[in-house]
């Protein structure tokens, strides 16, 4: 790790104007992914903003839904009664990520920017276009059996970690971001941008900008979601292909849907296909498959991840049976 | 061990880009008022060693350390507290688990000057004199290890699930204990050591 200074946040304004004023400057919470970054001199900030002691560690539950603040932590936000009940998914989700210790650490401010795990990123010594921009992407004709089928570019070809944000997809959550210009709201599906020629940026966010909380709204959509992750082990591992999906169902008819989709693109993938071969049409076998059928077209492979557009199909219509309660 | 060196601290002003200030919109320049504030002081510390007080295993230390120096390395370099492990030192093994607050964490994704003004608890604060933990005795007890090295980090983990009020089935062991990794795969052994204490206290 480089040396760095060190210094704590006093408020979120401040905090802000701090680092509008140094771009060398960064924030941390969780510490689980910029320390990691920086163990491997991918990050190299020259001084850490601890934003710990914002007081951005709640979680609000009313009849409109739930809001979460940035600071509270995976553990926190996955054993809330309000968060299981109302956005299951968003439960199971993070239930399926990392471990009890790092979610007992990693804030879900820090979860949804967290940086891909593509390894040719992580190897200093090895091409990317996200680390060094112009200098290549050894992923493409590399070991990418990880790697994306959709939503690349000839830049970029890595996948978005986050289960989490996938749950967001199908929920509809909203980000409430504090910058340069006050407070702004962010609905998640805007929140991830793709690799196109500048795959260093992954979000909307400008430097400084600072996440202060997640905003879930209740809905019958979302009460009825589910999070499927499939993986190379059972626990404690990053998705081959997840699955979060949601239906709202009535008179045999399903009427609204969402369907995330995780280790398959840049960003946390919706596919908006997917929804419309469900919408308007009975909760059978025959409509979930079709819906897998529409999620996995578009996707290509690179070789040794071809796999990934069978498992997305098969991992849609598990996702479905459970969610349309056939399963 | 004590180290009385005086802190770095420095001061500093940090002013924002005067371009921060204005933002060009679609309809024009727009001047947003939360940017025209565009200074503000924070009191920074480091690069160099600074002055930090750590309360380990119910004792204050009071040690001077650079920003950057983790948990984990505080531990084993600099209070000679060798008991919580380096693995992997990538969040990924489990090896240095640590409680701080009563949480399980990984020590090696902790930085110690954040760790001011919480309670961390390691391996060696377990026991009660010569009296071992509950934990640590089930350990033996079930011959919950091979080579020895991950183990304090699964007791540690393991104290914690027990606190957690996590289920203790199986599944639930093995799914609540995966972040900590067994080269040696005493697991079934670890699994029943865990199901022994957790069981006692249902």
């Amino acid at each position: 790790m480089n040396p760095f200074r060190y210094a704590q946040a006093a408020d979120a304004g401040s905090a802000v104007t701090a680092l509008l004023g140094d771009r060398g400057m960064r924030y941390i919470a969780g510490g689980t992914n910029i320390l990691d970054l920086m163990k491997d001199d991918v990050e190299q900030p020259t001084l850490l903003l601890d934003i710990t002691h914002l007081p951005l560690r709640t979680i609000d539950a009313g009849p409109h839904g739930v809001r979460l603040g940035a600071l509270s932590t995976m553990a926190d936000v996955a054993d809330a009664a309000p968060v299981k009940s109302g956005f299951p998914a968003v439960s199971q989700a993070l239930l399926a990520g990392a471990s009890p210790q790092l979610r007992n650490m990693a804030t879900i401010g820090g979860n949804i920017m967290q940086r891909t795990r593509c390894a040719y990123f992580r190897d200093v010594s090895q091409a990317c276009n996200k680390r060094t921009p112009g200098n290549g992407c050894a992923a493409i004709a590399g070991q990418n059996r990880n790697h994306a089928v959709i939503g690349t570019s000839e830049n970029c070809i890595c996948t978005h970690p986050s289960d989490f944000a996938v749950a967001l997809l199908a929920v509809d959550a909203l980000v409430h971001v504090r910058g340069a210009g006050g407070l702004r709201t962010i609905p998640i599906g805007d929140f991830h941008v793709l690799p196109g020629a500048t795959p260093n940026r992954e979000t909307v966010l400008e430097h400084g900008d600072l996440i202060e909380a997640i905003e879930l709204p209740a809905s019958a959509l979302a009460r009825n979601s589910v999070y499927v992750k499939v993986r190379d082990r059972a626990s404690y591992e990053f998705a081959l292909v997840s699955v979060a999906a949601s239906l709202h169902v009535t008179d045999g008819v399903i009427r609204d849907a969402r369907i995330g989709i995780g280790g398959v693109a840049p960003k946390p993938w919706r596919s908006h296909a997917a929804e419309a071969a469900l919408t308007g049409r009975p909760p059978t076998p025959e409509t979930f498959a079709a819906a897998g059928v529409a999620a996995a077209s578009g996707m290509r492979g690179y070789g040794k991840n071809d796999f990934k557009l069978t498992l997305t199909r098969r991992t849609v219509v598990r996702a479905l049976e459970h969610a349309g309660g056939l399963a | 061990m004590i180290d009385s060196r005086k802190p770095t601290r420095r001061r500093f002003l940090v002013r924002a880009a005067g371009s921060a200030a204005v933002i060009a919109g679609l309809h024009g320049a727009r001047l947003f008022p939360a940017a025209a504030a565009a200074s503000v002081t924070i009191a920074a510390r480091g690069p160099q060693p600074v002055t930090m007080t750590l309360n380990i295993n119910g004792r204050p230390h009071t040690l001077a350390l650079e920003p950057r120096v983790t948990l984990l390395d505080a531990l084993r370099e600099r209070l000679n507290l060798t008991g919580t492990k380096k693995g992997c030192d990538q969040g990924t093994c489990g090896a240095c688990t640590v409680l701080v607050d009563g949480k399980r964490v990984n020590a090696c994704f902790t930085l110690a000057i954040m760790t001011q003004g919480r309670a961390v608890t390691t391996i060696e604060g377990l026991a009660n004199g010569d009296q071992l933990h509950p934990m640590q005795a089930a350990f033996i007890a079930h011959d919950g290890f091979q080579c020895g090295y991950c183990t304090p980090g699964q007791i540690m983990s393991a104290v914690a699930l027990v606190n957690e009020k996590r289920p203790t089935g199986d599944a639930s062991v093995r799914e609540w204990m995966s972040g900590n990794i067994c080269r040696c795969g005493a697991y079934p052994n670890i699994i029943a050591a865990v199901q022994s204490v957790a069981g006692g206290q249902a």
